[in-house]
């Protein structure tokens, strides 16, 4: 009985100090896999995904808590680009990926307030005070923080319209009807 | 080292640990979407299997036997099977943050893996000695790696086919499985004499 | 098949479809009559679209510039006939998306009155570069349908030091015979073509690569090209698709132009039959590029033929010319294999347009696709020598970089492997919705980098005035202290009461505020 009790004490004894060896050995600062998260993410922490900018996102990512396809801005490219990261699989057809959208000033109603211009990520929006603000549509991640800040509801988001140059062929559609069995 | 390297060959193929004695089934159908997480795993689970029985061997054979506590092994081998997954997930992380990520909750499960535990277990019952019981080890996590990497393999084959809805993900896996062990079963016609 | 193929030399790749081109090809070229109305779209190029220069209401003659080039690979655009520009608006494109494009419409007066040409007596006299510019000014662009800008292909040859110019008369497309036609009514203009094409690129000698189902075609060009003997007129063998510039190389000088590489790297550069006879009228007549040869084919179609027409006439018009049999059931602008399918027949004909096709109930149908059965003929058929049973299965499972693994950057979208599905599995549709989704996937990591540039931009500009700010403050501070100190001097010298002192607040939380906003 003493014995027993006695080696048991000693094992544990041996692999906790071991173990806490080790822990200090192969000590992670931070996390570096949310930091090569980060290095993929836009970075201007618009607060879509509902984190605290991206590196909030990208600990969440890193820890699991958040999917792969949190990031609206990012759009498919990223989510395929974080899975490919994280070694996951990912549904990129359950993306909502309805087009990207851009922030379209309505001439009439704005009062060129500038509120808008100060909270935009990418100084996507070009005016000065009592001057008609507009968007650079190039500039513009679709953010949509502009859109809260405007007094007179003049800031819409407007998804992009499908050009040309940007029309991708759909995707063919697979039949319906499974390959019988039998067959 | 005829002897060895039939002892390697027979726990790797004719003995697999996975598709013959049906140990650790969890990982091979949890982490076998995919060829690098599946060979991540199988070096993992290696690496686990092979130290954890030259640590049980030395335990059982210098300790518990002399002492008579052979009614303790069950719970120093988990004891000592568990810190060396903790020491693994440790190096894993550090090393290979991506795998870390990938292989999620099925690192710290290699502690519950029975394959790890069975195989000391076997070891003991065998009653060999150390060389050979490393061997042993080895040949059977070496049979788990490859028919890890074989299955992740097929899967992901099989994640291009059009199948009818009702077989689709899980249950074709099962099937495949089958056939697989189906296939390992020849090996025990093999004779080595 | 092997011994056959032997046997025949035969390429091992490819198809071989019921060509359908006659009795259309033997039909005499036909002019059609002037439209009342034209639609010219300021894109039938690859590159930038041209930007207008023309007013609505503004009176233009035959060849007028409608539209200059924008960027370095784009081209002009020439009113195709005299009369009112009556509106600058959007019109259908003959494009498979149906989205619209921005054209030019041109009321004709129809006195098909031409601005003054300034034809050139000797080409061989210029200077290579002058018959780019002429021809870049002509609009001219690749005809066989690819329409890349001709002269940037020009210049890009003579920079490669190429030294054979391929001439592509293959048009192996079915039912097409626009080439065909125009080698055996017009084989002096493109063999003049040819020659003018050879002086501007610096080649020796040029190889003209014509099917052996065209035998008019080629004993034509073979009386026109005599007096040369660097023009050497090649048949090859009937072979879909022979036309495509690759296994035309291939074919003629054996050479195969490595994948992601320019034919002008292995020292040849193809041009089509079509474009030679533009060069020649854009040198010889001073013709800018207003008019071209289309083949009006199908089983709709109640006398097919070949039709002189102006660019941007309405399909609907052409039709309306030939007559038909019967209600069209598809109408395709270009063959059947590689051609794109119109929503309506109120789409113009642009440059690049070498047929319309209106298919009749049994032409049009298509079988319903099937699962795939690994049998293997698409990778037969694939003139790149990929395997497409493979792409396609990555991308219905949504792996495109699994298809991006199996090169299918390298498919070019001939539509041999779908013509010999025996399951109809449309295969060429999945390979062009994978290019696009990976062009636009690429397109958004750009637009990600390029949102990452502007965000640091931003941070640093926030910095900057931030500093500035501090720094402006800190500043005034001095000088108020100072100005304090002096007062507070003066005062003490006065023996009054400490003043001031409440005017440092403001303006130690004054930087502190500025950085809360920026923060």
């Amino acid at each position: 009985m003493l014995m027993a009790i006695l080696s048991l004490t000693l094992l544990g004894t041996v692999l906790g100090f071991g173990l806490g060896f080790a822990a200090k050995k192969f000590h992670v600062e931070g996390d570096p896999l949310a930091a090569e998260i980060e290095a993929l993410m836009p970075g201007s922490n618009c607060g879509q995904c509902g984190f605290p900018g991206c590196p909030g996102a990208a600990t969440a990512i890193a820890n699991g808590a958040a999917p792969v396809t949190v990031c609206p801005p990012g759009g498919k490219a990223l989510a395929e680009a974080l899975a490919a990261k994280l070694g996951v699989s990912v549904d990129l057809s359950a993306v909502a990926d309805e087009g990207p959208k851009i922030a379209i000033v309505a001439e009439e109603i704005c009062i060129g307030c500038c509120r808008c211009i100060k909270v935009c990520p990418t100084d996507a929006i070009l005016g000065a005070a009592k001057q008609i603000h507009n968007v650079i549509r190039e500039a513009c991640t679709g953010c949509g923080s502009c859109v809260d800040r405007c007094p007179t509801e003049a800031m819409t988001m407007q998804p992009v319209p499908v050009t040309l140059q940007h029309w991708v062929w759909p995707k063919p559609a697979v039949s319906t009807a499974t390959p019988a069995l039998a067959a | 080292m005829t002897a060895y390297l039939l002892l390697l060959l027979s726990t790797a193929l004719v003995n697999n640990v996975v598709l013959v004695k049906f140990l650790g089934l969890c990982p091979f159908m949890g982490v076998s979407k995919n060829m690098d997480s599946a060979l991540g795993m199988g070096l993992a689970t290696t690496f686990v299997i092979t130290l954890a029985c030259a640590a049980t061997w030395l335990l059982e054979h210098w300790l518990l036997a002399p002492l008579g506590l052979s009614y303790l092994r069950i719970l120093t081998f988990i004891l000592v099977i568990a810190a060396t997954v903790q020491f693994v997930e440790m190096v894993v992380k550090k090393s290979a943050p991506a795998l870390y990520q990938a292989l999620g909750i099925y690192l710290p499960l290699i502690t519950t893996n029975c394959a790890v535990l069975g195989i000391a277990l076997l070891n003991v019952q065998e009653g060999s000695g150390f060389a050979k019981s490393l061997v042993y080890a080895f040949g059977s996590s070496l049979g788990f790696t490859l028919v890890m990497l074989m299955f992740a393999g097929l899967r992901e084959r099989l994640a291009l086919a059009q199948l009818p809805a009702a077989f689709s993900g899980a249950p074709v896996s099962f099937i495949l499985a089958s056939l697989l062990s189906l296939a390992f079963m020849g090996f025990s016609g093999m004779n080595f004499q | 098949m092997g011994f056959m193929e032997r046997f025949f030399k035969q390429p091992r790749w490819g198809v071989h479809p019921d060509d359908h081109k006659r009795p259309a090809a033997d039909a005499a070229l036909r002019v059609l009559p002037l439209p009342a109305r034209l639609f010219v779209p300021l894109q039938q190029h690859v590159g930038g679209p041209a930007r207008p220069i023309v007013l609505v209401g503004q009176k233009v003659l035959k060849g007028q510039l409608l539209a200059e080039p924008q960027g370095n690979i784009s081209a002009p655009v020439h009113a195709p006939t005299s009369g009112i520009v009556s509106a600058i608006g959007e019109i259908t494109a003959p494009h498979p998306s149906g989205l619209a494009q921005v054209a030019i419409t041109i009321d004709s007066d129809g006195r098909e009155e031409w601005i003054t040409r300034d034809p050139v007596a000797d080409p061989f006299a210029l200077a290579p570069e002058e018959i780019a510019r002429l021809t870049a000014a002509a609009g001219v662009v690749g005809l066989g349908g690819a329409t890349f800008p001709a002269a940037v292909k020009f210049n890009l040859g003579k920079r490669l030091k190429v030294s054979t110019l391929i001439v592509n008369g293959g048009e192996c497309e079915p039912y097409l015979s626009s080439d065909d036609r125009i080698m055996r009514e017009r084989a002096d203009e493109v063999v003049d073509g040819i020659r003018i094409i050879m002086h501007a690129i610096g080649a020796k000698n040029a190889l003209v690569g014509i099917e052996d189902n065209k035998p008019e075609a080629i004993a034509a060009m073979r009386k026109a090209a005599a007096p040369f003997g660097d023009v050497k007129i090649c048949p090859v063998p009937a072979r879909y698709p022979m036309g495509s510039d690759k296994q035309l190389i291939q074919t003629l000088t054996g050479k195969e132009v490595p994948a992601d590489a320019r034919a002008a790297e292995v020292g040849v550069l193809v041009h089509n039959v079509s474009t030679c006879a533009a060069v020649h009228r854009a040198l010889r007549r001073g013709e800018p590029l207003v008019e071209r040869i289309v083949t009006v084919n199908g089983g709709a179609v109640a006398t097919p033929g070949n039709l002189f027409a102006p660019i941007g006439t309405l399909v609907s018009d052409l039709l309306k010319f030939t007559g038909t049999n019967a209600e069209p059931s598809r109408l395709i602008l270009g063959g059947p294999m590689m051609g794109t399918i119109l929503p309506h027949g109120r789409v113009p004909i642009v440059k690049g347009c070498s047929g319309i096709l209106a298919f009749d109930a049994q032409e049009a149908h298509v079988p319903e696709a099937g699962p795939c059965i690994r049998c293997g003929s698409c990778t037969s058929a694939c003139p790149m020598g990929l395997l497409p049973l493979e792409m396609a299965n990555h991308i219905r499972a949504g792996d495109l970089d699994g298809a991006t693994r199996f090169e299918l950057s390298d498919c070019i979208a001939c539509g041999c492997c779908a013509y010999v599905c025996p399951s109809h599995i449309p295969l060429v549709q999945y390979f062009s919705y994978a290019k696009g989704e990976l062009q636009s996937r690429e397109r958004a990591k750009l637009r990600n980098e390029a949102t990452k540039r502007l965000v640091e931009q931003r941070t640093a500009r926030l910095e900057r005035e931030a500093k500035e700010k501090a720094a402006a403050n800190a500043k005034r501070k001095a000088e108020r202290d100072a100005a304090k100190a002096k007062a507070a001097a003066d005062a003490a010298a006065k023996l009054a009461t400490p003043a001031a002192t409440p005017l440092a607040n403001p303006a130690a939380s004054a930087p502190a505020s500025g950085e809360g906003v920026s923060a």
